[in-house]
């Protein structure tokens, strides 16, 4: 009897019984319901728009905007176009985030050391600082560089001077600006060619290491190289470099290079936030390799200088690079904040003034999270790459 | 794989729940019967026009506007609660649903009006864009501001006028863009712009709340038509037609002489005019889906024209803003409205 059973047992399990039937059964259901949802929605917001009379499409992307933005690293003026307020926004976005990065992450990893030091007073002014800055919101510290600075500057007939090229007042700060003269265009080659010379020195003095054990003096090599040649071909061309200084004229400075205070205000909040973080993340990276690691390096004599750079920070980075991916993501979407003091980013100027004008909330809206995702995943994109790079290969 | 299957139901909930379309199935007056209040959406704060009280209970022309709505709907002026919004949220609450009536200074222009799904129901003040500046700078015409740096509020028609009047006269101006106007008056405060610039009476309203309001000046141009009103949705034709009806009963009340102190005697006159008005003649109310006293209700409980002008933004008050051209037609003003019968 048993056996006969056995025997007339199907070969393998009915299908609602076999978990790969189901799996395939519930992840082709489960796509079609998410696509099905977002095909409704998009439906459903076209047809409520078109019945309540609101009109849609891309189309107003060429009207003429009509309105002034005080800041534009693009040439703007008000005739041009909605589209072209779109790529203003963008580019002082990615500028206030790409100098937010960088002062974020050279100040990070300084005070994420210096909370580490030995020396019981840099310490504890470290720990001060992280636990100051990043308990306090974001917004409200914006505020304060904005509003708590500004209103302690001068005015611009009374601005704080430096030999009369460099002015700080309650407009912004005015730097001489360069004007290339022709000519200039040595320089740059002078400055490309002192970066390419620079590379090929480090390849060969690695090469050269390994084979002989000799140190080249690379840092210095590369530092002179990068400042001489550049130095020797602006002299050769003659000095094709003018500076404008800033003038005052009615109401304000004009000429040279002004960085406005909404820009410092938020580059200045941005950083000093990001910073906190990033210190504590290098904190808990370099906490994360082992203590005998740096023993057995000053064991082999290492300086601790070497001891730090060539042992500790490498293996803390595999670490370090993840969550400091996280910290370059918010910085670059917590730079939206920017609209609270009238720093034209993306969000102001596209979002806000665009959107309010044509009143195409859905497609204005729409675009700008594109943008923002799209930043994003390229910066996830980028560090992850170098995340590989430095991570453990297993060989 | 019970997960997938719940997440799968969950799903399909969610998608249900998005494909119920008809929010706006039933009409703006039946939706407002229903909830037994009127949804209003204000400023966050503009004295004269919508603020709060220090008791928390709103005041101000275009509060009294929303309120005059409601007395005719309901006989209850009370009757209505108050959503405060940015500049830039407002058109999209009343798009959504979210508000019955915008009531928040705007201005009425043909591309609001005509493409963005809304219906302007009048005005309640005829202002103009100006220019607020620090005496000290020694400025005393707009033609002198070249080079300037403009505070401005985002999302109001002030930024285009701004940049045209600008350009037409050649001149250069730095535009620094807040979001609300208690940011910008706190920017002009700081020093970090020469100029503000808004709708006049606005203007007036911020330079009360300045340290010292004597420091600043309004300067005499006027750069633009600002007619400033109660915005309702496109394609209600019932409700567009109360709340504009209900702006023009308390003009012709005004005309009329009927005042909140004097209506309850006035509902004894003789004029037939009066009479449709006040509902005692005719079925002026029922014509517009509200009840026939609704004139009675709006001047008994919230007052005409006038008053609502002058208690609000009037001389007298903290704006101390001249009727001007807001003054009746029979008094050199514009404010005119159709008659009631």
């Amino acid at each position: 009897m048993k056996k006969q059973t056995i025997d007339s047992r199907p070969a393998g399990p009915k299908p609602w019984y076999d978990p790969r039937v189901r799996a395939l059964v519930f992840q082709v259901i489960s796509l079609a319901v998410v696509c099905w949802a977002g095909w409704t929605l998009i439906g459903n917001t076209l047809s409520n728009m078109e019945s309540r009379g609101i009109s849609t499409g891309f189309g107003f992307l060429d009207e003429s905007a009509g309105f002034g933005i005080i800041m534009h690293l693009v040439p703007y003026d008000a005739t041009m176009s909605y589209g072209r307020t779109f790529w203003v926004g963008l580019t002082n976005t990615l500028l206030v985030s790409a100098m937010g990065i960088v002062a974020a992450t050279i100040l990070g990893f300084l005070i994420g050391v210096a909370r580490l030091s030995s020396n019981w007073l840099v310490a504890r002014i470290s720990l001060a600082y992280i636990e100051l800055i990043r308990n306090i919101p974001l917004l409200l510290q914006i505020f304060f560089w904005y509003f708590a600075v500004l209103s302690n500057l001068p005015s611009p007939r009374q601005s704080m001077e430096v030999g009369g090229a460099l002015f700080l007042n309650n407009r912004g700060l005015y730097l001489p600006g360069p004007i290339t003269q022709e000519g200039f265009g040595l320089v740059w080659g002078a400055i490309l060619l002192a970066i390419v010379a620079v590379v090929g020195i480090r390849k060969w003095a690695k090469k050269r290491q390994m084979a002989t054990g000799k140190i080249f003096p690379t840092v210095k090599v590369s530092v002179a190289l990068l400042i001489l040649l550049p130095l020797l071909a602006f002299v050769i061309a003659g000095r094709p470099l003018d500076w404008e200084l800033p003038v005052l004229k009615g109401f304000n400075f004009g000429g040279g290079i002004s960085l406005i205070p909404e820009l410092a205000a938020l580059w200045l909040a941005l950083s000093l936030y990001t910073a906190s973080f990033i210190a504590e993340i290098v904190r808990s990276g370099i906490l994360s390799v082992s203590q005998g690691q740096t023993e057995a390096s000053k064991a082999l004599g290492l300086p601790n200088g070497l001891t730090l750079r060539l042992v500790v920070i490498p293996q803390a980075m595999r670490v370090i690079i993840p969550p400091l991916t996280s910290q370059y993501l918010n910085l670059v979407k917590n730079s939206s904040l920017a609209t609270a003091i009238g720093y034209p980013d993306l969000v102001a100027v596209f979002m806000g003034t665009t959107l309010n004008q044509t009143g195409q909330a859905v497609e204005v809206v729409a675009i700008t999270m594109a943008v923002y995702l799209t930043i994003s995943l390229l910066i996830s994109l980028f560090m992850n790459v170098y995340n590989r790079a430095v991570a453990i290969k297993e060989r | 794989m019970k997960k997938a299957i719940s997440v799968a139901v969950g799903m399909a909930l969610v998608a249900g729940a998005l494909t119920t379309t008809s929010v706006f199935a039933a009409t703006t007056l039946e939706s407002v019967k229903q909830k037994g209040h009127l949804q209003c959406g204000v400023t966050s704060g503009l004295p004269g026009f919508s603020q709060p009280d220090e008791k928390g209970s709103w005041t101000g022309i275009d509060v009294d506007t929303c309120r005059a709505v409601a007395a005719a709907v309901f006989g209850d002026a009370k009757a209505v609660e108050f959503t405060p919004l940015t500049a830039k949220e407002r058109l999209t609450a009343l798009q959504s649903g979210e508000i019955d009536i915008l009531s928040r200074n705007t201005t009425w222009t043909l591309t609001r009006d005509a493409s963005l799904g809304l219906n302007f129901a009048g005005v309640n003040y005829y202002d103009g864009q100006g220019f607020l500046v620090n005496k000290d700078i020694g400025v005393d015409d707009a033609t002198q501001l070249d080079g300037a740096t403009v505070c401005i509020q985002a999302g109001t028609t002030t930024e285009l006028n701004l940049s045209d009047y600008f350009r037409a006269k050649g001149m250069d101006f730095k535009p620094i863009v807040f979001d609300t106007s208690e940011q910008s008056v706190q920017g002009f405060a700081a020093g970090r712009c020469d100029v503000l610039t808004s709708d006049r009476s606005q203007l007036a309203a911020l330079r009360s709340k300045l340290a010292d309001p004597n420091s600043a000046k309004i300067l005499p141009n006027t750069i633009s038509k600002e007619p400033l009103g109660p915005v309702v949705r496109q394609g209600d034709d019932e409700w567009f037609n109360i709340v504009k009806w209900v702006l023009f009963v308390q003009i012709n009340a005004e005309e009329l002489g009927i005042t909140e102190a004097n209506v309850d005697d006035m509902l004894k006159s003789d004029n037939p005019n009066v009479q449709r008005l006040l509902g005692t003649d005719g079925d002026m109310g029922a014509k517009l889906g509200v009840p026939d006293d609704f004139g009675y209700a709006i001047v008994k409980q919230v007052g005409n024209y006038g008053e609502m002008y002058d208690r609000n933004i009037g001389p007298d008050t903290a704006l101390g803003l001249e009727r001007g051209i807001n003054a009746l037609w029979t008094n050199g003003g514009i404010m005119y409205a159709p008659p009631v019968r």
